[in-house]
């Protein structure tokens, strides 16, 4: 390809003026650093409030918050984590900015859509935020909202569950958005086998998207039901069921789960075999295990219930499933470690963040079969334990993916590169600082301290204190990894169009690209990790 | 783990152990084999990778063997667990009250305490009774815990295996003082227990203690302070006789003095005057646990409570 004279899309204006140019874009690469500005931004508050958390935490008793204050903070960094940064996170920044340029689009099939997502998303974020301002105070029901203490507490509830509904609008019309695109926009010569295995993982991640989470709104319409009408649904008071809510809750939480982890697999697939030059070992064993974690982790939720009084049979079957889903998950392991044997391995940051990935990922998904075991879980549910296990795989996966995607595709959207050396060292240092971070929670969760406890008992001190201390090597790791990336953005040396030399179409066009992607659209004849 | 003092923790722990065991196997082999590669098939010692075609029998390998492991820790998991489903017959009763933020323990001969008193070697058997919100029975030692659920009839039981006093933590997180919601239970010789669980409670000689012992017995210390402190509800020092500004509950004020009659509405309907500055529905009416006599006690000590 020759190189072309047409401006790329960052200085390719079309006539507006201003923050016009941004906030009317139809272009998929604006729209996903839109999403990129606004998720950095929550994701900084909810870091800020872990912090508090942690800080609090590192002595028994009252350190620096009341219990009342520290139960709204628990509760705003688990919505603002999970709603406004985890769940959207890559498929909106990364699948919207590089899913047309890997199947050879110019955009996703209904740009318009496409912003009017990113409108619902902030609509939704500004809602959850505003439950700290109007009402009587933020939620402290934690990110749950368990009933009946989520119907009983005076506190804004009612309006963070509407924002959850709104958000989850949001990624519903993203994951129609992705799928239309999918099907309909695949590059001429790209059949469904020829597809970069990242599409293959946000296209499992849509069809969760749009199936599970109106079951947010379902539920939201039963609380109003219930807190207008009196019509006892959840509330025992009432004659309502508690275990209902739960039901109902985690039939959509427990598949976002999924929506939150497979994008990020589907970032480190395409990590590997580009930093082994190596063509992907198993394809069709990572594509296929990506749909069959969706399908299954339908039918999983129970397993957060083992406790509340379940019926045996319900346990035995929710168990023997949760063991199921982990497996497509080894395969994936295990065909990542098979891409990297006989390659030429760079051990760039993108692939350290996937190697990061791998470490973590593992434990957060191996303390995950010791929760799905119906013994171990009695004791281990609702316990530090979980807190860690969950950190591990959200933060420790999906975080580590979405670093690392920013990694790999950061000269591609930028056009500029970032230090390769420092971006090294500020990896170790938040490696480091969240294994200190989260690694002593497991410890301190078998031991028997709860979650959600503002204050615990003087033999969980030690764990607590080392984890506090973790906490602040972690955000310096974060702090340096976001200077090192800003500066590269700004000063950063110009970067050549394939400085990865990867082969999927992302990597065939400009850095960055213009705005219609690619001068003519490429016509591929063999799949994307074809190295010769 | 802290070793295990009830019939269930060799169960759990060997299920807890078998999945730590096959983890820690397959964290340290796939890392190492990661650590290895790289250094191996790094770019400066491996300039040109060498492509490997896919291998159906090794993804079939790898398919099966996680299958098989899966499989085997969910069983484990499974007969760990089926014990706890099957209460022996002529277990001893107990009610477990868990209510914000205090749990409460009823026998069948209508002794009452705050914490769990059971006699060694014998089977337990507790009936879980949330009167507000969700709270969670959990004692870490006996590796046991289930939800106690508003409206639902959970059962849990144990029989307990060592002499001693272990933790009770509530576990579902359940308000502002989820975490000081704490009891022990205490294991003791059948001879022992039997002695306990005869005895009168002790005659007291002042109405003030026989209030004291009311307010002790239904947790009200949890909310309500005896120094001044100011925790979720109003302190219970030198409230009786003052005067206060309350909220109906059609939104209007008025002041009210805190006497005999007001104490003992705020005992049976506590919404109905709610004192400025406190959240209302977070306590219970304790129309059913107080009979006319023990209301009267409360006041007098409340009296007494300068």
């Amino acid at each position: 390809m020759t190189t072309t004279t047409l401006p790329n899309y960052l200085e390719d204006k079309q006539g507006k003026k201003g923050l016009m140019v941004w906030l009317t874009t139809h272009d998929h690469k604006r729209i996903g650093l839109m999403y990129l500005a606004a998720l950095s931004v929550f994701f900084i508050v909810g870091v800020l409030i872990g912090i508090l958390m942690r800080l609090e935490l590192l002595n028994p008793g009252k350190d620096i918050v009341d219990p009342q204050t520290y139960n709204s903070l628990f509760t705003l960094h688990g919505v603002i984590m999970i709603f406004l940064f985890v769940i959207p996170g890559i498929p909106a920044v990364f699948g919207n900015i590089a899913l047309p340029l890997i199947i050879g689009a110019r955009d996703v099939a209904f740009p318009k859509l496409n912003l009017f997502s990113w409108y619902l998303y902030m609509f939704g974020a500004m809602l959850a935020l505003g439950t700290l301002l109007v009402g009587d105070g933020p939620p402290d029901t934690g990110w749950t909202f368990y009933a009946p203490y989520s119907v009983k507490t005076g506190t804004n509830v009612t309006m963070a569950v509407f924002a959850a509904f709104i958000l989850g609008f949001s990624s519903i019309l993203t994951g129609l958005n992705f799928i239309v695109t999918i099907h309909r926009m695949r590059c001429p010569g790209m059949s469904w086998f020829k597809m970069p295995l990242f599409a293959w993982a946000l296209y499992a991640t849509s069809w969760i998207q749009l199936l599970a989470t109106p079951v947010v709104g379902i539920t939201l319409l039963m609380i109003a039901v219930e807190r207008m009408l009196g019509i006892g649904l959840f509330d025992p008071a009432l004659g309502g069921d508690p275990v209902l809510y739960q039901h109902l809750f985690w039939i959509y939480s427990h598949p976002a789960v999924y929506i939150m982890i497979l994008p990020g697999m589907g970032v480190i697939s395409e990590i590997i075999p580009t930093f082994s030059q190596r063509r992907i070992f198993g394809y069709k064993a990572i594509a296929y295990s990506s749909l069959a974690i969706a399908f299954i982790g339908y039918f999983v939720w129970g397993h957060h219930m083992f406790t509340s009084g379940m019926s045996g049979p319900a346990r035995v079957i929710f168990s023997i499933l949760t063991f199921l889903v982990a497996i497509p998950s080894a395969i994936k392991v295990f065909n990542w470690l098979a891409t990297m044997y006989n390659g030429s391995i760079d051990m760039k940051p993108p692939m350290l963040y996937a190697m990061g990935f791998i470490f973590l990922f593992l434990i957060g998904g191996l303390t995950g079969l010791v929760n799905g075991a119906l013994a171990a879980d009695i004791h281990i549910h609702d316990t530090y334990f979980v807190v860690g296990h969950f950190h591990y795989v959200m933060f420790g996966g999906t975080g580590f993916a979405f670093f690392a995607a920013m990694h790999y595709w950061f000269p591609k959207i930028w056009g500029k590169m970032y230090s390769i050396k420092h971006a090294t060292r500020a990896f170790w240092v938040l490696f480091t600082g969240f294994n200190i971070l989260y690694f002593p929670m497991l410890v301190v969760g078998i031991m028997g301290m709860p979650r959600r406890y503002y204050d615990y008992l003087p033999q969980f001190h030690l764990p607590n204190e080392i984890s506090t201390v973790g906490s602040w090597i972690t955000v310096l790791g974060l702090v340096y990894m976001i200077v090192v990336l800003i500066q590269g953005m700004r000063k950063g040396e110009k970067a050549e169009r394939n400085p990865w030399h990867g082969l999927t179409l992302d990597w065939q066009t400009d850095s960055p690209p213009t705005l219609e992607n690619f001068e003519e659209i490429p016509t591929v004849t063999e799949g994307p990790y074809e190295y010769k | 783990m802290n070793s295990g003092a009830s019939n269930f923790a060799q169960g759990v722990d060997m299920a807890f152990y078998v999945i730590l065991g096959i983890s820690v196997f397959f964290l340290v082999g796939i890392t190492a084999t990661m650590i290895w590669f790289v250094i191996r098939y790094n770019r400066k010692r491996n300039p040109v990778a060498k492509n490997i075609k896919d291998n159906t029998k090794l993804e079939i390998i790898w398919t099966v063997i996680p299958t098989i492991l899966v499989l085997v820790m969910f069983y484990y998991g499974w007969i760990g667990y089926m014990p706890m489903k099957r209460v022996p017959n002529g277990a001893l009763e107990v009610k477990a009250t868990g209510r914000m933020w205090s749990w409460q323990f009823d026998y069948e001969n209508g002794k009452s305490s705050n914490i769990l008193v059971v006699p060694l070697n014998k089977p337990v058997k507790l009936n879980l009774y949330s009167p507000d919100v969700l709270h969670s029975l959990y004692i870490p030692a006996f590796r046991i815990k289930e939800d106690v659920v508003p409206g639902l009839n959970n059962t849990m039981w144990f029989t307990p295996t060592k002499l001693g006093e272990y933790d009770i933590l509530c576990a579902e997180y359940c308000g502002i003082q989820h975490s000081y919601m704490l009891s022990k239970v205490k294991v003791i010789s059948e001879q022992e227990y039997l002695t306990w669980y005869n005895e009168k409670a002790p005659e007291s000689d002042t109405l003030e203690a026989v209030g004291m012992q009311v307010i002790k017995r239904l947790g009200c210390v949890a909310c309500h302070s005896q120094d001044g402190s100011k925790i979720v509800g109003p302190t219970f020092k030198a409230l009786y006789g003052s005067t206060r500004k309350v909220t109906l509950p059609d939104g209007s004020t008025k002041e009210v003095k805190a006497d005999d009659d007001y104490i003992k509405l705020s005992i049976n309907d506590p919404n109905a005057e709610v004192v400025d500055g406190y959240q209302k529905n977070l306590m219970q009416s304790y129309k059913t646990q107080l009979n006319d006599e023990e209301i009267k006690e409360v006041i007098e000590y409340l009296k007494g409570l300068k």
